[in-house]
């Protein structure tokens, strides 16, 4: 039994998702091979070569993979896919792009978002928001699955010494093409990734007073800053902000929710945070319910408060 | 040119469903069931490249048990021209319903098809890009713009991290982000007319799919529930918490 990990990558290096999912692949257990699909990407293979685990790398370098574009990386996968009985994706925007391609293809189901293995046919995954959980057995003899990285503590990024085999690169699809990107530059940790997360909701009234009050906050803590959906939509900030089922699943250290009132969406992506901190002027506010501390205050006078005495 | 638009009718996004006690699955017997909001989004978008002069008509497909053809007229009242219901009464499971709009799509020959890029039901996020795949067309995912000529389509994408843009060849498959669009609400006369638009009904057997779930789901249970904690009086209290006993800061 074998498992062929589709990591996400920049050429350069290993995004932090693909080490969640090189632990979900060890959970089922049988050999790991990691896929790194990507142009001048061996500093990347190198990187998946060292990871605790994994028994080897296949690197499939070609200009094909330059913007990573889903339409290349399934043909790709699908080109190495006859060895392997499981397929795994991060649950990202790259990986969702990705394997339900290459799971049409090979023409097997997909298991989207697993937060545990079972067994080997067997994954339990969220649905309706997170407010169910459904355990799925499949009955194909390739599964294909993306894994939620919150739930699946990172593989070590060292002690591996796989070897790197290089693997023909697939040609350019034709169909699709990169024009542009506009990634926000931040100095803060990825939201996905950080230990600490500020997050505004509605309460904050606007996107000048979400800046204005929380940018301090976050700053004093080093935390990522976040959003519910109900922010978002009222165009406080990108939604690359969001928290929620529809958006970003975190699992920080400390999640501080300010001015959210902890709609079931939001609660279903920041639930598994260790701590959570609620400060809302509403003490009947939902995420009173799940926060570990309630402060029950005006958020304009709470924060600069709080920013100001840490 | 011609835009297909499935559409998916799910529980209500405002109802908060609740599992049966046999862990069988979710209770969804008198529940209040919608349109999938992102599906919304979809025809939404379809309906302002019509009305953009973009696309001459605009087809709206559904598929499962015969309900669905409310979620097809109210497609119509939003502007859609006509529906077409591939009416099951079994479980469909993402990859089936690929293989079904792929029939579809060998009928109707759009140029375009928009999704939903996820069902709130099951939370698949997959039936946009199996679609693709099995047409070998190009796919944009959650898509928050789109700009539509004779041949290209160009979609700006929410990814992790910020926006990315892609350019399609067309035929090319679309699925919808939050911020894409506001759907409208129907009116009253486009209700009223929509129950005048052309609405076909077919089988999966007449289009020739097999659609067998792949999947079983062995049991559906409550997710294990987060305990509130305390409520603290003051900020000060608040970081001698955090520091003291939760040590997170």
């Amino acid at each position: 039994m074998s498992c062929l990990v589709i990591a996400e990558h920049d050429h350069a290096t290993l995004k932090a998702a693909t080490l969640n999912v090189i632990a979900a692949a060890a959970a089922i257990g049988g050999d790991i091979h990691v896929l790194v699909a990507g142009h001048n990407a061996s500093a990347a293979a190198a990187a998946a070569a060292q990871v605790h685990g994994v028994g080897k790398v296949l690197l499939a370098d070609g200009a094909a993979h330059g913007h990573l574009l889903p339409e290349n990386a399934a043909a790709q996968v699908v080109a190495v896919a006859a060895a392997y009985n499981h397929i795994l994706a991060p649950a990202t925007a790259y990986g969702k792009g990705v394997a339900p391609r290459v799971a049409a293809l090979l023409d097997r189901a997909q298991i989207s978002d697993i937060i545990r293995v079972v067994d080997a046919d067997t994954f339990v995954r969220p649905i309706y928001a997170g407010n169910a959980y459904a355990t799925v057995k499949s009955s194909d003899s390739v599964k294909v699955l993306t894994v939620r990285g919150t739930a699946f503590a990172p593989a070590a990024t060292t002690g591996g010494s796989a070897a790197v085999e290089n693997v023909g690169a697939v040609a350019d699809s034709g169909v699709a093409s990169f024009v542009s990107a506009e990634i926000t530059k931040s100095e803060r940790p990825e939201l996905t990734a950080a230990k600490i997360i500020v997050s505004g909701g509605r309460g904050l009234g606007s996107g000048e007073k979400y800046r204005e009050v929380l940018t301090p906050l976050a700053d004093k803590l080093n935390a990522a800053l976040g959003a519910s959906r109900a922010a978002v939509d009222a165009g406080y900030v990108a939604n690359d902000f969001q928290v929620g089922q529809t958006g970003k699943i975190v699992a920080p250290e400390l999640y501080i929710a300010v001015g959210i009132s902890g709609a079931i969406q939001h609660l279903a992506g920041m639930k598994d945070s260790k701590v959570i901190v609620a400060i809302n002027k509403d003490p009947d506010a939902p995420i009173f319910g799940v926060a570990d501390y309630g402060l029950v205050a005006d958020l304009f006078e709470a924060v600069p408060e709080l920013t100001a005495k840490l | 040119m011609k835009i297909l638009v499935p559409v998916k009718r799910v529980v209500d996004y405002n109802v908060k469903v609740r599992v049966k006690p046999d862990q069988s699955g979710v209770d969804i017997a008198n529940v209040k069931m919608s349109m999938n909001p992102f599906c919304e989004i979809a025809v939404e978008e379809a309906v302002r490249l019509k009305e953009k002069g973009l696309a001459s008509e605009i087809v709206a497909v559904s598929a499962g048990v015969a309900q669905c053809q409310e979620t097809l007229r109210n497609a119509m009242a939003i502007g859609a021209d006509r529906g077409i219901l591939i009416e099951s009464d079994a479980e469909l499971q993402p990859l089936a319903v690929a293989k079904l709009l792929k029939a579809v799509v060998e009928r109707e020959q759009p140029r375009l098809v928009i999704l939903g890029k996820q069902a709130i039901d099951d939370d698949a996020n997959q039936t946009g890009q199996m679609l693709a795949a099995l047409l070998g067309w190009g796919q944009a995912t959650f898509a928050s713009k789109v700009e539509l000529t004779a041949d290209t389509v160009t979609v700006t994408r929410e990814v992790d991290g910020g926006l990315e843009t892609v350019a399609l060849k067309l035929p090319a498959i679309v699925t919808t982000d939050l911020r894409l669009n506001e759907p409208r609400y129907a009116t009253l006369p486009n209700i009223m007319k929509a129950k005048k638009k052309p609405l076909d009904t077919v089988k999966p057997a007449d289009l020739g799919v097999d659609v067998t779930p792949r999947l079983t789901t062995l049991k559906v249970e409550e997710p294990p529930k987060r305990q509130g904690g305390v409520k603290v009086p003051d900020v000060a209290t608040l970081i001698e918490k955090l520091k003291n006993e939760a040590k997170v800061i």
